[in-house]
């Protein structure tokens, strides 16, 4: 079937609000490009002009930097093999602090006697700068990957398990109390009302986590590794490459938007029993 | 069958529905006994406030009671006495004549509250009992979807709560309630929130789906109408703390049709009946308010 006779066989009800995306996306579009334009335009031009391109670089050399490491290879090898080390350290790290953020949280969340002993410890393990950990990791796991996944593990935990916390707390009586008359036992009430209600908590927090598992495995690379974008943007430092910097930020960044997206995905499905709040709204 | 015996029992339902009337609820078994029961409640003060004192009431096997009273007396604390999730201070509480400690079999309590849950849809809402209790998936849904139908929501099983309007819901939390065949039915102002019509509508549901089941039904309301035209007998109960006041019987035949009841001359006398003995307590409240306020 053609697109053209799917909108046509698509409920009359839809096709009002159609006219004014259509109307309206191209203009944010052509507004967005403009304004990229408009900024590494100004910024080729500085940096060619009176800015000092070994301190500031410009995006053209940025952009030959970033076709040189995937056509030539970087200082380390691959890029592509650098990228899927990052990757790597940064997922088992988000999988991890996630699920032992889940799990924790929730525990807490329901058990108040446990939430009032752990209270203190949490507070405290909180406030601590856990980035400085990563030195630590690097002392007791090696240069290896496992001290990034820790450190990528400390960042993702705290960001999941306080919302899990609050989300295992903010479960509504009402809804507890009619699955004990239904005849839920406590496993099944911790399954099938206080999980899926904490859910939407939860994921809030995934979004934010992966940043700080990726923040962690490239501060973790950073510290001491032998592969990683973090050892690339390191080198880059300390041999006064400042466009192997900005590579190395923008290769990342592509990085997150990605998992970001698989995220959104994710929680679209997961969360498919909401109401359809405000989606025509504008959403950062 | 002889007309004394009491036909009622876990077997019963739902499949011989019994035609209305063959025995007199008076002589059936009690279902739920209350006995001096007195609940104090900690506030947030450091003080005590004290829901229920000394109350007593009897539910017998089959029978529709509908409690009313003042504004935050106490009938609410009542209900969850029953069901076993808030325990006495004094007095006994007996379910089926065994006491009361933890949440009796065969119990259904229908919330003021919305209790349906958001992230499933109609069928699985209504299929959650038969799940927690152990029947397989295929199974419980298949049950579901009759009652789903039951309630007049066929055609929406896999619609979301949010998707419904506040009758709907209310319709899910009845059919919800109602598959788990319970003996003893806990409604606590369950169509409060509905408009007149819809209220109409759901309560002559609830006798339809009722009738025959022998279970025995505590209805909280504030509305006096809902009180008389559902119930076999009225309880009037005191401000606060709760006691009972008054046992008011409504003797009007039963299938009833809620909207032609209330203007039959025997339920005006009911009603005023209800009424005088429910205004005292009534002002009592207003008064209490107003000082407050004052």
């Amino acid at each position: 079937m053609s697109p053209d006779a799917a909108t046509l066989d698509a409920p009359a009800v839809r096709a009002t609000p159609r006219p004014r995306r259509v109307l309206r996306a191209p203009k944010i579009t052509l507004t967005r490009v403009l304004l990229v334009v408009l900024w590494l335009g100004s910024w080729e031009l500085s940096a060619s002009t009176f800015l000092d391109p070994f301190y500031y670089s410009k995006p053209s050399a940025i952009g030959a930097r970033i076709v040189d490491w995937f056509t030539g290879g970087t200082a380390f090898g691959s890029i592509w093999q650098q990228m899927a080390v990052t990757l790597e350290e940064a997922v088992v790290g988000f999988v991890i602090g996630s699920v032992a953020g889940v799990v924790l949280g929730v525990l807490l969340g329901r058990g108040r006697f446990l939430a009032e002993v752990c209270a203190p410890f949490i507070k405290a393990a909180n406030a601590i700068p856990r980035i400085v950990l990563a030195s630590l990791f690097v002392i007791w796991f090696g240069l290896g990957m496992s001290s990034k996944i820790a450190t990528a593990v400390v960042l993702v935990f705290f960001a999941v398990f306080f919302n899990a916390f609050q989300g295992a707390r903010e479960v509504d009586k009402t809804i507890i109390d009619n699955a004990r008359i239904l005849g839920a036992r406590p496993r099944q009430i911790l399954f099938t009302i206080v999980l899926p209600s904490a859910t939407s908590w939860i994921l809030a927090s995934l979004h934010v986590a992966f940043g700080f598992a990726l923040i962690g495995a490239i501060v973790g690379e950073y510290t001491g590794a032998d592969k990683g974008l973090g050892l690339l943007i390191n080198h880059a430092q300390g041999t006064f490459d400042s466009a192997g910097i900005y590579a190395g930020m923008i290769i990342i960044t592509v990085m997150a938007l990605l998992a970001e997206w698989l995220l959104t995905l994710l929680e679209r499905r997961l969360l498919a029993w909401r109401p359809p709040s405000s989606a025509t709204e504008a959403q950062i | 069958m002889s007309p004394t015996t009491p036909p009622y029992g876990p077997e019963s339902f739902p499949h011989n529905r019994l035609p209305e009337g063959v025995i007199s609820v008076a002589e059936a078994p009690p279902a739920i006994e209350l006995r001096g029961v007195t609940k104090r409640f900690q506030t947030r003060d450091g003080g005590g406030h004290t829901a229920t004192r000394d109350m007593s009431f009897t539910v017998r096997q089959g029978e529709f009671v509908s409690v009313v009273g003042p504004t935050g007396c106490g009938k609410s604390t009542s209900l969850s006495l029953i069901s076993g999730l808030a325990a006495a201070g004094e007095g006994e509480v007996f379910v089926q004549s065994r006491p009361v400690t933890g949440i009796p079999d065969r119990l259904g309590y229908m919330f003021q509250q919305d209790a349906v849950l958001p992230w499933r849809t109609v069928l699985d809402n209504v299929a959650a009992g038969p799940r927690y209790r152990g029947a397989t998936k295929q199974a419980a849904r298949d049950q579901a979807k009759d009652w789903v139908a039951r309630v007049g929501l066929a055609g929406f099983e896999r619609y979301y709560p949010h998707q419904l309007s506040g009758g709907m819901r209310k319709r899910v939390a009845l059919a919800q309630t109602l598959i788990n065949e319970p003996s003893i039915l806990l409604m606590d102002e369950p169509f409060g929130a509905l408009d007149v019509q819809t209220r109409e509508h759901m309560q002559d549901l609830l006798l339809d789906l009722w009738s025959g089941t022998g279970a025995a039904v505590v209805f909280v309301t504030h509305d006096l109408t809902e009180a008389i035209a559902l119930a076999d007998t009225v309880v009037v109960m005191t401000a606060a703390p709760a006691t009972v006041k008054d046992v008011v019987r409504v003797d009007l035949e039963r299938p009833r049709r809620v909207e032609e009841i209330r203007l039959e001359e025997a339920f005006l006398d009911v009603y005023r009946r209800v009424w005088d003995s429910l205004r005292e307590e009534v002002e009592i409240t207003r008064s209490r308010g107003a000082a407050r306020v004052a």
